[in-house]
This record gives structure tokens, sequence and C-alpha cells, in this order.
């Protein structure tokens, strides 16, 4: 991390934004950016233990994507934010607390049902949002939305379609499927929740109204889970906490692992 | 011993026109007849060489949470995900030869194929990512580079498309030494450490001696085998040995040395003992790969048979629509 360097460069098309506002879309540029690396370290996890080849080649192409958008989203973030903070140091060097993502994504993978229930349900979300953010007014988050649109598109038909098969597949696999269902319901009214920055960034037009998802996100897992045949959820106890740092257990155990060589041996290259 | 041609005396005419084919360069065909110990070996050979691509995303898997940067991390990814690719081609190439993949398999996890004892080793550090990307898969290229010219058309051309992957995993492999050996003197003892325990293993990828090598020449003269395992090994150690130097590393090797008249470098006795022990009983961690493997096939099992059930739902649906 060549820290000078980066500090002299001003972010490429940054927005005009006041101080306030700046510090907010950085955060949410975090948000999303530790959504796709907590989720695509979570998916690295299966790496050579899937249930068939197929499946391995196919969670390692959704981890590679997710990484792929985590890196450019940091990026985004470092380079608005200005203080010369690149991926990796976004990556490696923050606390948990300072981690912005969804509970959803940092929840262990359990078994196949569940790694592909909560592909579906953050797929299903992520699809709706990027399609918005195409639109945002930082191009560098458009340029970004483009092309990660098409990639949650994909990794949303995959896991939807497993979705399918596990629910109106064997009887065993209807239960796992419901159990993973049940188990991650409690964690998908966190996307819909706004923060009390979202509705200026949503002003400049940067990002969506968080709430704004929730029909389409409704409609598709509707459709999915009446295919599948499996029941939704009733709405019980909501968790939530992720954008404000207020992680579950596991996130540090996440972060132990992915930032053990930075924090050996800090300054090193790689 | 054979003759050169690989024609016998008593061989029936299918036979002789078999390996007449093969002395012309032409490739088999799936369709083609050929002699069952042709049949054989092949899936023997490409089942092995389909496991190794498996059992090796497990080393390579065991850093992937650990990367030390993002891009090191998008880049091992990419590089487990074409093994397992490779891992499909290979398995399709034998479905050629009517060997079905559940079968292969089910040898794998009772210990009746073989895969790559180099994947018996544990990856201890991020440097073994560089190791065995610039030594494992630099030996494999060596290998394969020959085996895109094998008699057997399917496997042939398996291996020109994997061979362009593999170059890209050794350039990969190299550069993550590279930046190791470059580095703090931590990162270069990291990358020494790595070469010391992989350089003996590399070697041992090519098999056993020539002299002592079961197979070869009926394989050579079918062309499944393209060149011996002591000249693919000696390729490989003349490309070797000076990117080591160039890294400032050395090679674990006290006798090695440079002869200026045969223009090779010669290395010290290998350890077959040690080869012979990791065949045969899996080596360091050949167990656990094996555990590893067993339980994600068993653990999957419930996710395979609901596709299935799936499946055939579906058909039977279809059918009924199409009734009424
Ligand atoms: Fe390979
Ligand atoms: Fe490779």
């Amino acid at each position: 991390m060549n820290e000078t360097e980066l500090m002299d460069q001003p972010a490429a098309n940054a927005p005009a934004l006041d101080a306030g506002t700046q510090a907010i879309f950085v955060d949410y540029l975090l948000h999303l950016g530790d959504n796709g690396l907590i989720l695509g370290q979570r998916l690295g996890e299966w790496c050579g233990h899937g249930p068939v080849l197929e499946e391995d080649i196919a969670m390692t192409n959704i981890a590679l994507d997710l990484i792929g958008q985590a890196r450019m989203l940091l990026t985004r973030a470092g380079e608005i934010e200005g203080a010369g903070r690149d991926e990796d140091a976004l990556a490696y060097t923050r606390d948990a607390l300072a981690f912005r993502n969804l509970l959803l994504v940092e929840q262990p993978n359990g078994d196949f049902a569940l790694t592909m229930v909560r592909q579906f349900l953050f797929s299903a979300w992520s699809y709706e949002l990027y399609r918005r953010l195409t639109a945002s007014t930082d191009p560098g988050l458009a340029a970004i939305a483009a092309k990660a649109v098409k990639e949650a598109a994909y990794h949303r038909r995959h896991s939807g379609e497993w979705l399918i098969r596990l629910g109106d597949g064997t009887a065993e696999s209807k239960r796992r499927a419901q159990d993973a269902l049940d188990d991650l319901w409690i964690f998908t009214d966190e996307m819909f929740e706004a923060q009390p920055g979202d509705a200026a960034l949503a002003a400049a037009g940067l990002i969506p109204e968080p709430s704004s998802l929730r029909p389409d996100w409704e409609a598709m897992v509707e459709r999915v889970l009446a295919e599948a045949t499996l029941t939704r959820p009733d709405p019980g106890f909501r968790r939530e906490g992720g954008r404000t740092g207020r992680h579950s257990e596991y996130l540090g155990h996440i972060l132990s692992e992915l930032q053990f060589l930075q924090r050996a041996y800090p300054g090193a290259q790689w | 011993m054979t003759n050169v041609t690989g024609l016998q005396a008593g061989e029936s005419a299918e036979e002789q026109a078999f390996q007449a084919k093969i002395d012309r360069e032409e490739r088999i065909e799936p369709k083609d007849w050929m002699p069952e110990g042709y049949r054989k070996t092949l899936v023997r050979q490409i089942s092995q060489h389909a496991h190794s691509e498996i059992v090796g995303m497990l080393p390579e898997g065991n850093w992937v949470t650990r990367a030390p940067s993002l891009k090191r991390k998008a880049v091992l990814l990419a590089k487990i995900q074409d093994e397992a690719g490779h891992g499909l081609y290979l398995y399709s190439a034998a479905e050629t030869l009517d060997a079905s993949r559940d079968e292969m398999t089910e040898a794998l996890h009772d210990g009746r194929a073989k895969y790559s004892s180099i994947f018996n080793y544990p990856t201890l550090s991020w440097a073994d990512i560089g190791a065995i990307g610039w030594l494992v898969d630099g030996a494999a290229i060596v290998n394969q580079v020959a085996l895109c010219r094998c008699s057997y058309g399917p496997y042939a051309r398996a291996m020109e498309r994997i061979c362009k992957e593999e170059s890209f995993h050794q350039r990969q492999g190299y550069e993550i030494m590279m930046v190791l050996a470059q580095g703090t003197p931590e990162q270069k003892e990291m990358a020494q450490d790595a070469l010391n325990r992989w350089w003996g293993p590399a070697l041992m990828m090519f098999g056993p001696h020539d002299s002592n090598s079961v197979h070869s020449s009926r394989n050579m003269a079918w062309k499944i085998k393209r060149r011996s395992n002591d000249d693919l090994r000696q390729q490989f150690i003349d490309m070797t040995v000076p990117q080591a130097e160039y890294l400032d590393l050395s090679i674990p090797d006290p006798d090695l040395t440079w002869n200026e008249e045969t223009g090779h470098y010669e290395v010290g006795p290998i350890d077959w003992d040690e080869f012979e022990r990791v065949v045969k009983g899996g080596g360091p961690v050949g167990r656990e790969r094996i555990r590893d493997r067993r339980r994600a096939w068993e653990e999957g099992a419930w996710v395979r048979e609901a596709a299935l059930a799936h499946a055939e739902k579906r058909r039977q649906r279809k059918m009924q629509a199409a009734a009424e």
C-alpha cells in the first residue's frame, strides 16, 4: 500500500458532496464492499468440499464475483474518503466494529441448503439494489453496479434454482431447505432498513431508498418459494446492526482468518 | 521387449491395424476399435489425473480464506476453479472410454485409484501457494505438454486446453515467490522453507526412474506416453534451477551440479523410500485428503438425490401436461 501516492490523487469523477454527506457515502460504499467481501470469504470456505464438482465450480465462481465487487467498491470508498486507504488497507486493517456488512452474509455456511438460501435471499436483494445503482449520481458506483447487476442476476438464478430443486426434491432436502429459510429469515429485514444518513444519499441521487427495493424483492422471493413449495416464515424477531458495526459473534472469527497475514507481518508487501 | 512399432507376433488384424494407425500418428477416437489394455491403461491414467486435479484443490483451498491481499485471493480462487474445471474435462475424457464418474469417484474414495502423491503434503505457509504454482504446476506442464500428443484424441484435446491454464498458474506461483524472495527477511525465509519442502516431492511427480518403471515401454508404443519419466524430470530440473537462482533461493540439494559437457543439471539421489511411503501410506496428510473428499461426497449425497428427484418430478409433470 503506497499511501503517499494514493493520497495526492483526487477521486476520479468524485461527486461534489459536503463533508458530512461524503463521510456517509463512504460508509455506504463500505457496506456494499463488505457484503461482497464477507460473503465471498464464506463461500471460499467451501473450496474443494462441495456436494458435486459442478457446484464447487459454481460456488468458487460466485465467490470470485463477490470478491471482485468488494475490490472495486472498497477502492471506490478509499478514493472518495481521500485518506490514502486502498482496498487492502480497508479489508485487512479494520476491526469488526468498522465493518458495515449485513448480518446475513456473515452467518456460517451450515449445510448446502443454508448456503444456497443465504445466497438467494442476498442475491435477490443485491440484484434489485445494483439495478437501481446503475443510475447513481456517482459515476464510479454506477459503473461498478453495471457489472455487479449482471453477476447478481446469475447468482440469484443459480441459488434460486437450487432452492426449487431442494424444496421440491426429497423429504430430506425439503426439510433442510425449510430449516435454512427459518434460520435466516430474521436477517432479511435488515436489508430494507434505512440508516439515518441514507435519506441524504438518496436525495443526492447516490443510492435508492432501502425500503424501495422491498416490493420487487418480495415478489421474486414469493415466486421462488412457491415453486419450491417452501413456506414463508412468520415475521418474528428481527436481527440487525451490521451497518452500525454491531455484528454477530461470527465476524470476529472471519476477520481473524482473513486478516491473519497482514496482522502478523504489518507493512509487508504480498 | 516391445519393438519400435509396437507390433508383435500373434496380434490380430484389428490389433495390427490399431497399432499401424498409432504409428502413422493418427489419433484414436472413442468409436474406434481399441485393445482392452489400451482402454484400461487410459482410464487408469486419465482418472488418476482427474483425481489429482480434484484432490489438489484441498491444499490450495486451505489458504483461500487467508490470502494476504484481495488480489491474491481472487487469483487463488480462479486457479482453484480452473483445477476443478480440469477435473471435469478429464472425467469427461475418461467417460468416452465407458468409465462412469461415480465409479471413478468411488475408486478414489476407497483407495483403489491413485492421484498425484504431491497433494499428500500439507500447505503450511502462504509461500506454499507460491511454491505449488511454481513447482507443482510447473512439473505438471512439462508432463502435460508431452501428453498433448497422446494417441487418444479426447485426452490429447483435454490436455491442450489444460496446458494453457497451467502456464498461467505457473507464472502466478512464481510471481508470489518473487515478491516473497524480495520481501522482508521473514518472507524470504518463508519462501526458502517452502522450496525446501516442495522440491523433492516435485521431482517425484515424474514417477520412478525409467529403469524401475513398470508400464513404460508398452505405453510408449501406444503413444499414451511420449517421453520417459527421467527425460521429463530432467527438463523440469533444467528449467527450474535457473529460476531458483534468479529468486536467490537455494535448491535443497547439496549434490546439485551443472554438467558442462551434457548441458544439464545433475541432482543428487532422490529419496524413493519416501516416495514409496507416500504412495502407499498416503504421506503426511494423505489420510486427511481422502477423508475430506469422502466427507464432501457423503455429506453431499442428499443434495445429489434431491436434484435427481426434482428432475424426475419435472419430467413426469411434463409428460402429464403433454398427455392432457
Ligand atoms: Fe490443473
Ligand atoms: Fe494448475
